[in-house]
């Protein structure tokens, strides 16, 4: 890392780190865990890690683009979350099972 | 003003056409009207162009129809041409070609499969006209190609008879690899002259060396040797006797044998350039009379008389051609297919009298029975032993004459077979129509329809040779050598041609048993003869088995099952097994996809990153 | 002043994201995750984007991750069990993978905005509701009116899919 002399601000670069932290994060939450709502959850939070990204760039750019992107990725994350908690819910009337690896019938 | 050469070929094509795609329902009244007048009608064009042409020799007709080829400088044209040579041959396939059409409708009249052998002896007609008119070496090839084709079609006529489809095979086969030497000879005559048209190459052919004119020579005479029945390649035609009578007289005497001597003649510029070549041509050609008049002396089948017969005379023919007596070799071609025609025409007759039987020990007294067919064979018989003023005498003793003057021995030993010829050939006329008839059932003589064609060809038998003095006629093109008179020369060929009947009169009309004790007597050699000399076995042996054997074992099961199928099943069980390890990665749990899509976007990063990353 | 605000919010959200994929309980992440999504509103706040923050925080944190503390009241959903089926390529892979993403992508990142500027809080204060709302209804008016469609057919989807089955 460059320029760690205490700045008289906060380099944009540290928000990027942020934000690629928390989408490991998200995608070793995915990878690891078991339950689908956890899951689930791990993929709301890649979706907050790339909104952070974006306000970083509407700020570096001083343009208002960025949050809107941002506004609407909130969106459709919301539907996105609605339709699919649905599924999760049909999934558990037939299966009785909220394991992940149980679902597991679409293949060879 | 054209003379629209054209129609003389495409009339027996249009025959083919309609006989060989309506024939089946065609009663065989149209059949035959059909095939009979396009040939006939042929004839007559011929006649016309004859007789409205003027002078062949000084004007001969060329008519340029289409380009055929056209490869950078090299062009081959649809070209006809017409000059004496040419008139003669057309008048000879299409004359004797009506007669024998004429004959075959009695012939075949209780055959089955009526339409498909009119239809393939018109298409054989096309191909040998094609072959005659033709202005360049690669046409004359096309027609040449052609009429082995319709040989082979005509020879397996009978396909249901095995030893009849295996003859066919044989001809083709073995008139392919003469083809082969034909086709070798066109390539040389390509790169050599640049053009394959009669005129040129003849024009500049005085030019180039004699090394390279004598490798063309020999690779047409190869072509020419396949052919024409010669040695090495001649041991189809006594096989191709399979064939119906008709065919036999049409292709395997008069007209397609022919076509070698006539390829050879029309190329005399190159031969006589090419004097090697020339001496082997008349070499060739006098082995193979004197070679197959000895097979033919013991020969019981009726028709493989004639067969050995006709290969002899051919090589009567390549012997003229040889010593330089081109002219003398053409008349031969023309009183051959007169004699030769009538002769497997009678044959014919007479089968169809014996009701199928061909083997002349079951046959006899038959001129009480059959006496046109009697008279007419005395005409073709006599000529063939070179009796004068029969037709054969004049052409024979022509290429005699010619070969004493080339070389004495070769008179000797061509005289030596005249008198073979005779011995055997009046061998089959006593043994079929003298004495008493030894066969079963009850001989009758043929139908108009045959005996009229034997009657013209009886005629032309007696007259044709001092009619039609080909050598006058093809002056122009060869002309007269005035050489030395020999008389005795007439003399002693004419007293063979005699002591060669009076012989054979005496074994088989006076003294019966002296055959028999002969036979006995020379034993072997005797079986050595009747069998051939066993070429058939040898070249079957050392030639034909290898090659099956080794298609078969190397080339079918290593190179076809083993490589190429293997190769093709190969790449198939291939894919099913890189599928079948592929297939792992759809295990339908969805972790193991999310760890591939990980997978996926950290080297799709990585390469964006090595490509410089994104434009900013 | 703005680093130290920024490396504690930071550092609560990192905390917060290690917890949510830590816990075996759902309920336990779904908490978590609602701190997450709180430090990274109070970022969003010092990066200019108030009405982007709130929204954050009434939509994000009020709405969908209720929505999950429902699903998980609902379907009863307990502490993950330990046993179950393995996926070979994720125990294999999945370490190692979630390494090498983050190492490339703090390393492009390094690479490719070393000298990005600098943040100041209040520098920018760019992202008000009314510049927002004036983008949203004149720029992006047509992706505005797309996603009220985009909901209305998700709440249909959701009301069909989760439906009892009527017999």
């Amino acid at each position: 890392m460059n320029g760690l002399p205490v700045p008289n601000g906060v380099p944009i670069s540290w928000f990027l780190l942020l934000s690629a932290v928390l989408f490991a994060l998200g995608v070793a939450g995915f990878i690891i865990r078991r339950n689908i709502l956890t899951v689930f959850m791990c993929i709301e939070l890649m979706l907050n890690a790339v909104n952070l990204t974006f306000i970083a760039f509407a700020n570096q750019h001083r343009q208002v683009s960025g949050q809107i992107f941002t506004f609407f990725v909130m969106v459709v994350a919301a539907a996105e979350a609605a339709v699919g908690l649905a599924i999760i819910l049909t999934v558990f009337k037939n299966r009785e099972t909220l394991n992940i690896d149980e679902v597991n019938t679409l293949r060879n | 003003m054209t003379q629209n050469l054209w129609i003389i070929p495409i009339l027996p094509f249009l025959g083919f056409l309609v006989n060989g795609i309506f024939g089946r329902k065609l009663p065989k009244m149209i059949v035959s009207l059909v095939a009979v007048v396009s040939v006939l009608l042929s004839f007559g064009w011929v006649m016309k162009v004859y007789l409205t042409a003027g002078d062949l020799a000084a004007n001969p007709v060329t008519e340029h129809y289409f380009t055929w080829i056209r490869s950078g400088a090299f062009n081959v044209g649809w070209d006809y041409t017409v000059d004496k040579l040419t008139m003669i041959m057309l008048m000879i396939v299409t004359g004797i070609g009506s007669l024998i059409h004429i004959y075959s409708v009695g012939y075949m009249e209780h055959e089955g499969g009526y339409y498909r052998f009119f239809a393939y002896l018109n298409l054989f007609m096309f191909f040998m006209l094609n072959l005659v008119l033709a202005a360049n070496y690669l046409l004359l090839f096309l027609g040449w190609e052609g009429v082995g084709l319709c040989s082979y079609l005509l020879v397996g006529f009978y396909i249901v008879k095995h030893s009849a489809t295996t003859a066919g095979n044989k001809a083709f086969i073995v008139n392919r690899i003469g083809d082969f030497g034909f086709s070798l000879a066109m390539f040389l005559i390509v790169v050599n002259f640049g053009t394959l048209d009669f005129g040129h190459v003849f024009a500049a052919a005085p030019g180039r060396p004699t090394g390279t004119l004598t490798a063309i020579a020999l690779l047409l005479l190869l072509g020419a040797t396949g052919k024409s029945a010669q040695i090495p390649l001649y041991v189809w035609l006594p096989d191709a006797m399979e064939g119906p009578t008709p065919v036999s007289a049409l292709i395997h005497a008069a007209t397609m044998v022919t076509a070698g001597v006539y390829m050879c003649t029309r190329s005399a510029v190159i031969f006589t350039h090419a004097p090697a070549a020339m001496e082997t041509v008349a070499i060739i050609g006098l082995v193979t009379a004197a070679f197959a008049a000895t097979i033919g002396l013991a020969q019981n089948d009726i028709k493989k008389v004639y067969a050995y017969s006709t290969i002899s005379q051919l090589g009567y023919m390549f012997l003229g051609v040889g010593v330089g007596a081109f002219s003398a070799g053409i008349w031969h071609l023309m009183t051959h297919a007169f004699f030769k025609a009538l002769l497997f025409l009678g044959a014919g007759s007479v089968i169809h009298a014996c009701h199928g039987e061909q083997d002349m020990r079951h046959m006899g007294g038959l001129r009480k029975y059959a006496p046109i067919t009697f008279y007419t064979l005395c005409c073709a018989s006599l000529a063939i032993a070179g009796i004068p003023p029969f037709a054969g005498f004049w052409s024979k003793d022509a290429i005699l004459a010619a070969s004493y003057a080339h070389a004495p021995w070769m008179y000797w030993i061509g005289t030596i077979t005249a008198g073979m010829t005779a011995f055997y050939v009046w061998r089959a006329m006593f043994m079929t129509f003298f004495g008493e008839y030894r066969g079963h059932g009850h001989p009758h003589e043929s139908p108009v329809s045959m005996w009229g064609p034997l009657a013209v060809l009886a005629a032309l038998s007696v007259v044709g040779g001092f009619l039609f003095n080909v050598p006058k006629i093809l002056n122009s093109m060869f002309p007269i050598e005035e050489a030395a008179e020999v008389p005795w020369l007439v003399y002693v060929s004419v007293l063979a041609g005699v002591l060669g009947i009076g012989l054979a009169a005496y074994m088989y009309v006076v003294n019966l048993d002296l055959p028999e004790r002969i036979t006995k007597a020379i034993g072997g050699l005797y079986t050595l003869v009747y069998n051939k000399y066993f070429i058939d076995e040898v070249y079957d042996a050392t030639v034909v088995h290898p090659l099956v054997e080794g298609s078969r074992s190397v080339l079918w099961r290593g190179v076809d099952q083993g490589f190429i199928d293997g190769i093709v099943n190969g790449v198939g069980q291939e894919s099913k097994a890189v599928g079948g390890v592929l297939r792992l990665m759809q295990s339908g749990n969805i972790r193991s996809y999310a760890t591939w899509v990980v997978l996926g976007s950290v080297a799709l990063v990585i390469a964006l990153g090595i490509a410089g990353g994104v434009s900013r | 002043m703005d680093l130290f605000f920024f490396l504690l919010f930071a550092i609560i959200a990192v905390v917060c994201g290690v917890n949510v994929i830590a816990q075996r309980h759902p309920i336990s992440s779904a908490l978590s995750l609602i701190g997450v999504m709180g430090s990274l509103a109070v970022l969003y706040l010092l990066l200019g984007a108030a009405f982007i923050a709130t929204a954050q925080i009434i939509v994000y944190a009020g709405a969908v991750m209720v929505l999950f503390v429902f699903v998980i009241m609902l379907l009863n959903a307990g502490a993950e069990e330990r046993t179950g089926r393995r996926s070979l390529i994720a125990q294999i892979f999945g370490i190692p993978a979630l390494i090498g993403l983050l190492g490339v992508l703090c390393y492009f990142v390094q690479r490719w905005f070393p000298n990005a500027g600098v943040v100041n809080f209040d520098a920018w204060q760019g992202g008000s509701a009314q510049n927002i709302g004036y983008s949203l209804f004149t720029d992006y008016l047509l992706p505005f009116e797309v996603t009220s469609v985009l909901i209305l057919i998700a709440i249909l989807g959701a009301i069909v899919l989760a439906r009892k089955e009527l017999d």
